[in-house]
């Protein structure tokens, strides 16, 4: 393998160990509201400046090879879309971070009600940011395609949420502060599915040198 | 972004060298003017060959033998009854090394003006300025016009030729790696010339350097055992060529 190869390989194995740090932080930083475990979100809000070092590391791996190796074809798609979903995984980790944030205000408060389809926009979030970057290894179009329709997921659950805050509030006034934390945590795990799109999209880039992004309906055929 | 009119059309090109070797098969491709088209490829792939046909290069050796069509203003170069001396004037070339002639800067580019017939010694004066002008030497010259092209440095040597080629008023400019014998900053001075001259005349060039075509080139062929594999606007080619070769060629993955 060439040296070139070589510095690819690693700076896909850094993307991935971002990524596995992300995935981490949002399972946790739900964990840590669900169990009201304020230790485990202290220490999402810890861990978080190492995902930042990643995210530094990687634009300034892809600077230099961009610089030094004058990258063509599929290699400049790679380290531009390794640049790209380098700031997409950072703004997730600051995502589970405001997550974790949330959870230690609410676990001060009473329960509002047993969090249902928290823990499930969690588990489709995560299972959105796995995928994508298991598209990004693998370079696998269906996959990240795959990613991109679960969005419409997360975002009718996120409205289904929101109505039923909305429903909390109104009936009791006294509950407004920790609804609209809740309602903060399922925007944030909105958000966070928006970005793992954002990844996948960047896997059709990757794959078949087409910008996807903006379009109404991605055509799958093209 | 370049016009698209066509200024060479290349039809099903087969190219024979005396020895037999089939050099160039099938080629078909068109360059556009106003546009810079380069052709890349490993060595021995025909791109110098290619180049060489669209001014007939190759009639020096009689037994080289051509198939298929170049059409360039409504005729085919190719056939027999072409006036070379017409063709080489409306189609020029500039060489990997420089090739002044043995004689003054003036003389260089006053040389195929004279044989074209003009005598008259203003408009001799006038005409030399101005390819000197197009070529962006003459404010390096203007002062030592008399002087031997021998004593110009090898980068502005390729520049004067440059302007030898252009003062007969060709309409294309054929350029084999132009630069290759020049250093970075001579390198530099080419290519922004080429930029310039391609609002005048339709410019193709081969190169073994791929950057220099992806910095200057508008459409890229890239050429592999006589054949192109592919041939297309010169981003699609560096971003995301769509025949594997290619790809494997310009990532420097190649055999």
């Amino acid at each position: 393998m060439s040296i070139f190869d070589q510095e690819l390989m690693q700076l896909k194995e850094t993307i991935l160990k971002m990524g596995a740090m992300v995935e981490d932080a949002i399972r946790d930083s739900v964990r840590s509201l669900v169990e009201r475990d304020n230790d485990l979100a202290r220490l999402v809000i810890e861990k978080d400046h190492q995902v930042n070092a990643l995210d530094v590391e990687i634009d300034e791996v892809s600077i230099r090879l961009i610089a030094l190796r004058q990258p063509k074809a599929s290699d400049l798609r790679f380290i531009t879309t390794a640049m790209k979903i380098t700031t997409d995984l950072e703004r997730m980790g600051d995502l589970a971070v405001n997550i974790a944030e949330r959870a230690l205000e609410l676990n001060e408060e009473p329960l509002l009600k047993p969090y249902v389809d928290v823990p499930r926009m969690r588990e489709i979030a995560q299972g959105m940011t796995r995928d994508a970057l298991d598209a990004f290894v693998k370079k696998d179009k269906k996959l990240a395609m795959d990613v991109i329709m679960r969005d419409d997921e997360i975002d009718d659950l996120k409205h289904e949420v929101l109505r039923e805050l909305v429903f909390f509030m109104v009936q009791d006034p006294t509950t407004v502060s920790r609804a609209m934390k809740i309602g903060f945590v399922v925007q944030y795990l909105e958000r966070i599915g928006d970005h793992a799109t954002n990844i996948a999209e960047m896997v059709i880039y990757l794959v078949e040198g087409r910008i996807i992004r903006h379009m109404e309906v991605p055509d799958e055929n093209q | 972004m370049a016009e698209r009119a066509v200024e060479l059309e290349v039809r099903k090109l087969n190219f024979y060298y005396a020895g037999g070797i089939h050099a160039l098969k099938d080629i078909s491709f068109s360059a556009n003017k106003n546009s810079v088209t380069a052709l890349i490829g490993p060595s021995g792939c025909g791109k110098t060959t290619l180049l060489r046909c669209f001014n007939r290069m190759h009639d020096l050796y009689p037994k080289n033998r051509y198939e298929g069509e170049i059409i360039f203003g409504g005729r085919n170069i190719l056939s027999g009854d072409i006036d070379l001396i017409k063709l080489r004037s409306s189609i020029g070339m500039v060489f990997q090394k420089p090739t002044p002639f043995p004689m003054s800067i003036f003389d260089n580019i006053a040389y195929g003006l004279r044989l074209k017939g003009i005598r008259k010694r203003s408009e001799l004066s006038s005409k030399v300025e101005k390819a000197l002008k197009n070529a962006a030497i003459w404010e390096e010259v203007k002062d030592k016009l008399h002087v031997s092209a021998y004593e110009l440095s090898g980068g502005q040597q390729q520049r004067l030729v440059i302007a030898r080629a252009l003062a007969v008023e060709p309409e294309v400019l054929l350029f084999d790696e132009p630069t290759s014998a020049l250093d970075p900053i001579s390198t530099g001075k080419i290519e922004e010339l080429l930029g310039e001259l391609k609002e005048r005349v339709a410019i193709l060039i081969v190169t073994h350097n791929m950057q220099q075509a992806a910095r200057i080139s508008d459409w890229t062929g890239f050429m592999m055992l006589g054949e192109l594999i592919e041939f297309d606007r010169t981003d699609k080619m560096f971003t995301a060529p769509k025949e594997k070769l290619t790809e494997d060629y310009v990532t420097g993955r190649f055999g």
